[in-house]
């Protein structure tokens, strides 16, 4: 089935619902893998860096942003990698997917931030417009 | 790290476009922080050519952007008010010299000292000092000029949803100054505080004597200048670090910030350094290598001589506008949060930091006091070692060094049962003064005819007692 599956996911209870989604299409097949793709938008970093002592702790924080996910992936014994990118989330997450090619994209409906949703519209919309995989939008 | 090559020409496309962008973008800021430190925009301008022309060449963040600052100006204030722009250009050499000193002892290393708390407090009351310094432009001006600073403040929040590519601030000035034209409206403009010269700036000494009393002027100026510089400039590279994913060479950038300061004396230019919102916008704009950043300061210098008739007429309360969302970009808007949250400690040293700013008016010393304090604060937390007693046995937990044993003395000396044990297993002896108190409790509980065994040293503990002790085996 779906060999290499990316996962788009911020540690939203929507990024969950889309976890497991993904983990039901990996277990299809047993060498399929799912690379979580994290975005960081890159108005985040300057808040990021005041925030955080070192680099090394930013990232540990970071990753414990998207800890729910890495455990149901662990607990369901998927091959998984966590993949870290910055900038727009929607193009960043579009350029990846094209670049890698990868044969599944799945994503949340709906990210963290509902008040920046309203006012720049929805990224999963556009992110799945602009795609060349096949794509699987998680309500 | 990249090699040069592609530090230079990786991203020729991606480079030259944002570097036009960030040229732009510069403009604005380069005449309102000249008129901030009180110098003609030329002053600024020649600056943001130079140093982005020469840190593209010897900094070590390619893609970071450079040129005259708001923070730099703040600090210049009163030695040009008070001794003019040729003691500023002197400054502005020893400026150069110290930072290209502090960068061969590697001063990056030392960075990681500087607390977050006060890092946070250095943006935020460099935004408040920026806000500040606009005020006397608007204040009592008539109600044209609020008209002015609003409008302006609308297209630079809602123009950048339409427009991508070109800055909004430029639009604001472009629209706003044609329309004092149109409406023959009468404001305060950029050649009502300066002139404005379409040529490139040539080589010169500053006037000022040699002596030794010139040095004493402009020394506690550079000494400031050079602080605050380094700071923003390695907080910069840290940011477009993580905006970029790659790593940079922070004393050499050290050393590049000293080296373009120093020959940017020469040519006319005030005291700069990086610049957190700029290097957003390069990176942003697709911006990555040092391309980028020569490009930002030639083209910046190529519209001054094509344009400099026009950017005399530039209204005031426009540079206003564009100020005021400088100082809003660059608060900390979460640190109102971060002022509940974090530990008590580093809220206190983040709000006096700021408050020390904006009473002395001098970043430099809010940093340094702020430093000085979230160093006292942590060696007050760290000296406090807790101590819990079960049936005569005495558990410490945290280490024992010159500023805890105090503490840890008085607690074990109150002992009253007759068979004591001290577990030093969830502890460290650091130094002569934590060997010296473990011996001087021991004999003193002794001499009161108890029986006292030291338990649970780490071996690192141990050799540094047995040594101070003058005990020579081997464990």
């Amino acid at each position: 089935m779906y060999q290499h599956i990316l996962l788009a996911a911020d540690g939203s209870e929507n990024s969950i619902r889309a976890t497991v989604e993904a983990i039901k299409l990996a277990k299809c097949s047993p060498t399929s893998i799912i690379e979580v793709v994290v975005v960081t938008d890159f108005d985040k970093s300057k808040q990021d860096i005041l925030h955080t002592q070192s680099s090394e702790s930013l990232l540990l924080k970071r990753k414990r942003k998207i800890s729910n996910v890495e455990q149901l992936l662990k607990n369901e014994q998927i091959n998984y990698k966590i993949t870290f990118l910055k900038g727009a989330p929607g193009p960043e997450i579009v350029r990846y997917a094209n670049e890698l090619k990868v044969d599944l994209l799945v994503i949340g409906s709906r990210g963290l931030n509902s008040l920046q949703e309203m006012v720049l519209g929805n990224v999963s919309h556009k992110v799945i417009k602009r795609v060349d995989c096949p794509a699987l939008i998680v309500k | 790290m990249q090699t040069i090559q592609q530090q230079w020409f990786g991203n020729i496309r991606g480079d030259i476009l944002s570097g036009i962008v960030v040229a732009l973008a510069l403009i604005p800021e380069a005449i309102a922080f000249s008129i901030i430190a009180g110098v003609d925009p030329m002053v600024g301008l020649y600056a943001s050519f130079s140093i982005a022309v020469i840190i593209a060449f010897v900094g070590g963040r390619p893609g970071m952007i450079s040129a005259a600052t708001g923070a730099m100006a703040l600090v210049m204030v009163n030695l040009v008010a008070d001794y003019g722009l040729n003691y500023l250009l002197a400054a502005t050499i020893l400026t150069g010299i110290i930072q290209i000193l502090l960068g061969v002892f590697k001063i990056a290393k030392l960075m990681r000292f500087i607390p977050n708390s006060v890092m946070i407090g250095f943006v935020n009351s460099l935004a408040i000092l920026i806000f500040m310094a606009q005020v006397p432009h608007v204040l009592g001006e008539g109600f044209i000029t609020y008209v002015f600073v609003a409008v302006t403040l609308i297209i630079v929040y809602t123009v950048p949803r339409f427009i991508k590519g070109i800055p909004a601030p430029l639009i604001a000035i472009i629209i706003l100054t044609a329309i004092t034209f149109i409406f023959g409206i009468e404001l305060k403009t950029v050649g009502d505080l300066g002139t404005i010269t379409q040529s490139l700036p040539s080589f010169f000494l500053p006037d000022v004597p040699f002596t030794l009393e010139t040095l004493q002027i402009i020394l506690p100026y550079s000494l400031a200048l050079a602080v605050v510089g380094l700071l923003e400039s390695l907080l910069t590279s840290q940011i477009v670090d993580d905006m970029t994913d790659t790593k940079s060479d922070k004393n050499r950038e050290a050393r590049g910030q000293g080296i373009a300061n120093f020959i940017t004396g020469f040519f006319g230019g005030m005291a700069g350094c990086a610049m957190i919102g700029q290097s957003m916008i390069n990176v942003k704009s697709g911006g990555r290598g040092r391309l980028s950043t020569l490009v930002a300061g030639v083209f910046l210098i190529f519209l001054i001589i094509v344009l400099g008739d026009i950017v005399v007429d530039i209204p005031m309360p426009v540079l206003v506008g564009i100020m005021v969302m400088v100082a809003i970009g660059s608060f900390d808007w979460s640190s109102f949060k971060y002022a509940v949250t974090a530990p008590r400690a580093d809220a206190i040293v983040m709000i006096i930091t700021i408050v020390i700013v904006l009473y002395t008016n001098n970043l430099a010393i809010g940093v340094v006091t702020g430093v000085i304090l979230s160093a006292l604060f942590f060696v007050a937390s760290i000296s406090k070692v807790k101590i819990t007693e079960q049936d005569g046995t005495y558990i410490v937990e945290g280490p024992l060094f010159f500023a805890s044993t105090q503490n840890f003395i008085q607690t074990i000396e109150q002992a009253t049962s007759n068979n004591i044990i001290i577990d030093l297993s969830s502890s460290h002896l650091w130094d002569e003064s934590s060997v010296g108190a473990v011996v001087k409790v021991v004999s003193k509980l002794e001499e009161q005819g108890k029986t006292v065994s030291v338990v649970g040293l780490n071996p690192a503990s141990e050799l540094l007692y047995q040594k101070l002790l003058g005990i020579t085996t081997s464990l």
